[in-house]
């Protein structure tokens, strides 16, 4: 069409075609909406069952070690500190056996060994939870005896390390102290996150450019002199992203930790010692006694765990975007 | 390491030869020597320390020990003939090899150990075609199985599947193809319930479906909350696949005419199906080992039950947590057994997303490769009956004036 030059053209207008993509819009939008609605119901629900918990319980919620919800004296000062032990103790085992890890398959590990290994640790994370749960309940109980009270006698000046009720000096003193501790679930835990937190840093760190590796290579840099002022840079945004998603899923385990200790409804910072407990653990626990001042209790339990577990994961979404926004724009 | 010559000043220059071919390998004949050498003087001294010296004992001990002294000695025997950052190098490097094998160590242990105690139960064939009705306590293995807990996951994630699979990819193309307020706040939403607990998850299906719509415990229920769960990990898995299709392909498809949903059907689905059949296989895996929902919605029940929508249906990974905690040896190994066929179920979903995963978009099977040849050949003799039909017109009409 060549007539433009008599009449100026007129400025079209975008529109939205019509007609089959319309629909096609609309059904997108509705799915949308329903996955909205469905996951809004199941926040707003639990809030709200939380709520009327929470009215009897006030402040205490928060300070009470006992979980007697029909005499009103409940709270999850022992469960939520038990839930943060047992996620601590398996971050500070995960977070160097993953980054070393990561590094190996990222650094050290030739070709063909790199991709097996890069495809058994996605296959590690894909792993069920309970066949962790499994492993430590039968075989790595009883192995950890022997390290727990080797720990305990001569780091107990750590007052986390502390177990009462037993003697070293005393050869027949029972070993049972030392099972069901926060220390076992938090190492079976390590173990199950450990894979996700090094799938992550991996990704990070193979996103360092090859150009800037390259550059301290040609300065004269060591394998590790390079790792240190490039891979590691590039990578801390994945690192620290990689590890809040691993606390993430440690916060919120249910069935490791729930077939490996014993429940304890008090504040207990012994991590060697037997007893400890989680707030996943307490549902898996007390979901049946079905009266509805228990069952509110338990949500607003859970509730309190899922907003933890929520600031954990946005926090290492953001840094996990941030990195990687920034590597990109460098390469 | 290469060991450069010193060059003295004043010395005559090197004859002039051809110059050899440097050797590049990052690994010298010395440095493994290095190695093994202090791999050796380590375990014997530990040997000494544990048996002779000092009353230790305990196999972790003589394997930390061991290692914590082959650095020791490997960094003396490196800094005999290198300096500070080339020790920190080697030490770092078997530091991190140290702690790779290590980890791996224990991640293939705790497979090989649940499918090697999960082998006395599943050598019987019994395990794969009769329930536990039978089998009490004291039975042994030759007696009861694992079917109805094989039947209760696969008709559990199956119905879990059947919900999120069309809701989640339509979700999926919702959070990628429109853009707008709304879509950030879905995205925003679904990022916030990939934080869910899996058993808060539960717990809800539990006080919503069960106590207050009144329905009994079962197979449904457990599937339910699954799809709880399975939902945001499947959108936000998909999200990151659609959103990784190139924007050239959907605007050249855009720009060619074609309207949103045929760009959709036609470039955006076909471009990112691998990556879609991964993440819809990686969230199955994850559904299908998730026991705390299942826990709290399924009941147990040791009788094959094939109607997931009454009644108690149990589930492999429920199976395995119930059977564990019995004192019974042979309830015990029941127990490793559904384990392990759990464990074989998930490897073989991840086998099967690697094998699909692993093909881009361009490399086609044989029956791909045909129908996309035959959709082009028709493409081709649509356009030459079109150029015919319109030399016709023009030759009918005698407008022939362009020359």
């Amino acid at each position: 069409m060549t007539s433009a030059v008599a009449t100026p053209e007129r400025r079209r207008r975008l529109r939205p075609s019509g007609g089959p993509d319309r629909v096609f819009r609309v059904v997108l939008r509705l799915a949308g909406a329903a996955v909205l609605v469905l996951m809004a119901m199941v926040g707003t629900f639990l809030f709200t069952k939380a709520v009327s918990a929470l009215r009897v319980a006030g402040w205490s919620f928060l300070t009470t070690e006992e979980w007697e919800p029909d005499s009103g004296r409940f709270g999850i000062a022992a469960v939520l500190t038990g839930t943060i032990l047992i996620a601590s103790v398996a971050i500070s085992i995960a977070v160097p056996l993953a980054t070393g890890m990561a590094l190996y398959v990222s650094e050290y590990a030739p070709g063909r060994v790199r991709r097996i290994l890069i495809n058994m640790i996605d296959l590690m994370a894909a792993v069920p939870s309970v066949v962790y749960g499994l492993w430590g309940f039968a075989f790595l109980q009883a192995h950890m005896i022997g390290l727990a009270r080797w720990l305990s006698t001569y780091f107990a000046w750590f007052p986390l390390f502390k177990v009462t009720g037993s003697d070293p000096r005393d050869p027949l003193a029972t070993e049972t102290v030392y099972t069901s501790s926060t220390f076992i679930a938090g190492l079976v835990v390590a173990l199950m996150v450990a894979p996700v937190i090094c799938s992550i840093m991996r990704e990070a760190f193979s996103q360092a450019p090859i150009g800037e590796r390259e550059g301290a290579y040609a300065l004269g840099a060591t394998r590790w002199g390079m790792i240190r002022s490039v891979v590691l840079p590039f990578g801390k945004g994945g690192m620290i992203g990689g590890t809040m998603l691993g606390l993430g899923r440690a916060l919120g385990e249910t069935i490791a930790v729930y077939l490996i200790i014993s429940p304890v409804f008090v504040i207990q910072p012994h991590v060697l010692q037997n007893g400890a407990n989680s707030v996943s653990a307490l549902i898996a626990l007390r979901y049946g006694e079905s009266g509805p001042m228990a069952l509110s209790a338990l949500m607003a339990a859970g509730v309190a765990l899922f907003l933890l577990t929520l600031v954990v994961n946005f926090a290492a979404g953001s840094i996990v975007a941030r990195s990687r926004s920034g590597a990109e724009s460098e390469a | 390491m290469t060991v450069v010559p010193h060059r003295v000043p004043g010395a005559q220059p090197e004859p002039d030869v051809a110059e050899t071919r440097r050797d590049t390998a990052t690994i010298s004949g010395d440095d493994v020597l290095v190695a093994l050498g202090a791999m050796a003087a380590a375990i014997s001294i530990t040997a000494l320390i544990f048996y002779w010296i000092a009353p230790f004992s305990g196999v972790l001990g003589f394997v930390v020990v061991s290692f914590v002294m082959f650095l020791a000695l490997y960094a003396a025997l490196v800094w005999l003939d290198g300096d500070g950052p080339a020790v920190r190098d080697r030490i770092v490097g078997a530091a991190v090899h140290g702690i790779a094998a290590l980890l791996i160590m224990a991640l293939v242990f705790v497979v090989v150990f649940t499918l090697l105690k999960g082998y006395r139960a599943l050598i019987h064939p019994n395990f794969f075609t009769q329930d536990l009705t039978k089998a009490g306590p004291l039975e042994p293995l030759t007696v009861g199985g694992g079917l109805h807990a094989v039947v209760g996951t696969l008709e559990q994630i199956g119905l879990a599947l059947v919900i999120t699979v069309p809701l989640g990819l339509l979700c999926a193309l919702f959070l990628s193809e429109l853009r707008g307020g709304f879509t950030r706040f879905v995205r925003t939403i679904v990022e916030a319930m990939t934080a869910l607990p899996s058993i808060v998850a539960g717990l809800f299906i539990y006080a919503t479906v069960l106590l207050i719509l009144g329905f009994e415990k079962s197979g449904f229920a457990a599937s339910l909350a699954i799809s709880v769960m399975m939902l945001p990990i499947m959108i936000r898995a998909s999200d990151v696949v659609l959103r990784l299709v190139p924007g050239h392909l959907k605007e050249a498809s855009l720009a060619l005419g074609a309207s949103r949903w045929r760009t959709v059907r036609t470039v955006v689905l076909p471009t990112a199906r691998p990556g879609l059949a991964t993440a819809v296989i990686l969230a199955t895996a994850r559904g299908i080992g998730e026991t705390s929902p299942v826990l709290l919605t399924a009941g147990y029940s040791a009788a094959l039950n094939p109607d997931p929508f009454h009644g108690p249906q149990v589930s492999l990974p429920l199976a395995t947590f119930t059977l564990i905690k019995s004192p019974q040896p042979n309830v015990v190994a029941r127990g490793f057994g559904t384990a392990a066929l759990l464990l074989g179920l998930v490897l073989l979903l991840f086998i099967v997303a690697r094998l699909i995963g692993g093909r881009g978009p361009q490399d086609l099977s044989k029956r791909q490769a045909r129908r996309r040849a035959r959709m082009s050949a028709r493409d081709v003799a649509r356009f030459t009956r079109q150029q015919q039909r319109l030399a016709q017109q023009f030759a009918q009409q005698g407008v022939n004036t362009s020359e």
